[in-house]
């Protein structure tokens, strides 16, 4: 069986929420069936077949060719299968998620993973803000799973983060950790102003030693035996977290925000 | 039967139910993952009295080990759930946790879970951190040498307790001989445990007393020196024996070393004093699994 496969014919000024278009919701429904479902496209509403060719019948496999950065609510609270989107991706990436993966081959717009409860998430490319975070008012961000980031990400990266793991191998925005009440968030890369800004527990993982901030204290030079395991973990994922060269286990650790319950950690690679 | 001039008993080992854990030590080395682990395997021979019967089960290759550091896996066996989850926290946390360099984590993965470092993450007095890494709760609770990082549960499963032969020598020296190569061989088999003092019990024990307080006394029909005054169960030239006890996680693991254990006895043979292997058989009243001596040896 043949993954069910969209692809874009046209870029449409407004944008699209392609939130009817996950597994679960696709799952005993005919290929005619799928194409007369409606997308809201801006104000008005569109058929599936007059923005994308349709082929393929596994609807527990579902690919997105030719995406753009307009198609918002990709995999919104998807409950299992896979997602695979080839381009850019928009907002609101994987909102909600329950279970299953999604790969994205290019960038995504802003509030990607948020509130994600379970599952992979992976982009090849960049994310903007709000990765993982809550959305507006709400209180709870990403509460598990696992995203892993090739490029940069933006600002406020797990923001009101829960639990799970926020993987870059790039650069973070300001702001990363802002907010957070418990999980992990690794960075590979450099990271902007203001890390951690009022996190209450949670562990910021850095390659590089970010700027300093009244905010954190020096716990010392540690060696931490957890490290080994959660890196073991990553071990499955095609990225260099999972290459055994990374993995270390002496670090600087830093605890914070000390203006908050300064329960959380900066732990900062040694040599 | 007899295998090299050693007569095996047509009796059978009377094994009986219980609830059994398995957990892993590690350290910085493997000289302090085995301190850690006989501190919490200590006092722990029979169920009789010590609340659990604990062994160390296997010393395990860093390559083996959840974080990569030498480690030692230890089994504790208890007639009950309840019973077995007080034992397996008290000995955790008095043992393990105050072992330095040490690290816990379970050693079965199904099963029913009980608490392993659960509760013990109140000692951190809050400054203490949990990590979800592959579905698995580790606590990370802050002590004077660094951090003690331990599972916060472990598995509970049904296992069997009290798997025995009885090694019949000429002598005592020849008795714990035979004993000693016995245990060595059998210490290679995964899923057992020998609880008693270096794997070896002198003291086996009957069901019953005369004394109304005691549920078990002391095994008479196979204590030489009563051989004149008791329905003694020995030969004359019978001057000592001893006990190998098992306690496995199943009917199989346990009959399995059995066979490696009483193999390693035969080995010794007649010419070093071995004459006899028996078994403690209590004639049902002990429990259901009855393990057969001549048909482990068939």
């Amino acid at each position: 069986m043949s993954a069910l496969t969209f692809t874009l014919k046209q870029r449409l000024d407004q944008r699209v929420d392609m939130s009817p278009l996950v597994c679960q919701k696709l799952v005993d429904l005919e290929l005619a069936e799928i194409a007369a479902l409606t997308l809201q496209n801006g104000k008005r509403k569109i058929r599936v077949d007059e923005l994308f060719g349709i082929t393929g019948s596994d609807t527990q496999n579902i690919v997105i060719k030719n995406s753009f950065g307009k198609l918002d609510f990709i995999g919104k609270e998807l409950d299992g299968g896979r997602i695979t989107v080839e381009g850019d991706a928009g907002a609101y990436l994987g909102l909600g998620m329950k279970s299953g993966e999604i790969q994205v081959s290019g960038d995504v717009g802003l509030y990607a993973a948020c509130e994600m409860k379970k599952g992979l998430l992976k982009i090849n490319g960049n994310a903007g803000d709000f990765l993982g975070a809550a959305l507006p008012g709400n209180k709870m961000g990403m509460k598990g799973g696992t995203i892993l980031v090739r490029g940069n990400v933006g600002e406020r990266a797990g923001d009101h983060m829960r639990r799970g793991n926020i993987l870059v191998e790039g650069n973070v925005g300001d702001y990363c950790g802002s907010r957070m009440t418990a999980g992990t968030i690794a960075v590979m890369g450099q990271t902007g102003r203001y890390l951690g800004f009022a996190m209450r527990r949670g562990t910021l993982l850095l390659w590089n030693q970010p700027q300093a901030s009244a905010r954190f204290n020096d716990c010392g030079a540690h060696t931490l035996a957890f490290l080994p395991i959660l890196f073991a973990s990553f071990s499955k994922l095609d990225s260099k977290f999972s290459d055994s060269s990374a993995a270390f286990n002496r670090v600087q650790r830093y605890a914070g925000d000390m203006s908050e319950m300064g329960r959380g950690e900066v732990l900062v690679k040694i040599g | 039967m007899i295998i090299n001039g050693v007569a095996i008993d047509a009796t059978f080992a009377e094994a009986f139910p219980m609830k059994a854990t398995r957990a892993i030590i590690t350290a910085q080395n493997e000289k302090w993952a085995m301190i850690s682990a006989q501190a919490m395997t200590g006092f722990a021979t029979s169920v009789i009295a010590c609340g659990c019967e604990a062994g160390i089960e296997r010393v395990l290759d860093p390559s083996e080990t959840p974080d990569g550091r030498p480690g030692v896996s230890i089994m504790i066996f208890a007639m009950g759930g309840k019973g077995l989850a007080k034992q397996l926290e008290t000995r955790a946390g008095q043992c393990v946790l105050t072992s330095p360099t040490s690290a816990l984590f379970a050693g079965i993965d199904g099963g029913t879970r009980i608490a392993l470092g659960k509760n013990l993450r109140y000692f951190g007095d809050g400054f203490q951190v949990a990590k979800l890494i592959d579905g698995k709760r580790y606590w990370r609770i802050p002590v004077m040498d660094g951090e003690f990082l331990t599972e916060a549960t472990t598995g509970q499963v049904d296992a069997i307790g009290g798997g025995n032969f009885l090694v019949l020598a000429e002598s005592q020296p020849q008795a714990l001989a035979a004993c000693e190569a016995a245990i060595e061989e059998m210490r290679k088999i995964p899923n057992v445990i020998m609880p008693f003092p270096g794997g070896v019990v002198r003291s086996g024990s009957k069901v019953g007393s005369k004394y109304a307080a005691l549920g078990a006394s002391t095994n008479d029909a196979f204590c030489p020196t009563l051989k004149g005054m008791t329905k003694t169960d020995l030969s004359p030239e019978i001057e000592s024996v001893m006990e190998i006890v098992i306690d496995g996680l199943t009917k199989e693991d346990i009959a399995k070393v059995m066979r490696v254990g009483i193999q390693a006895v035969c080995d010794l043979g007649s010419k070093n004093g071995i004459k006899r292997i028996s078994a403690g058989n209590y004639g049902g009243k002990l429990g259901p699994f009855h393990f057969h001596l001549q048909e482990i040896m068939a």
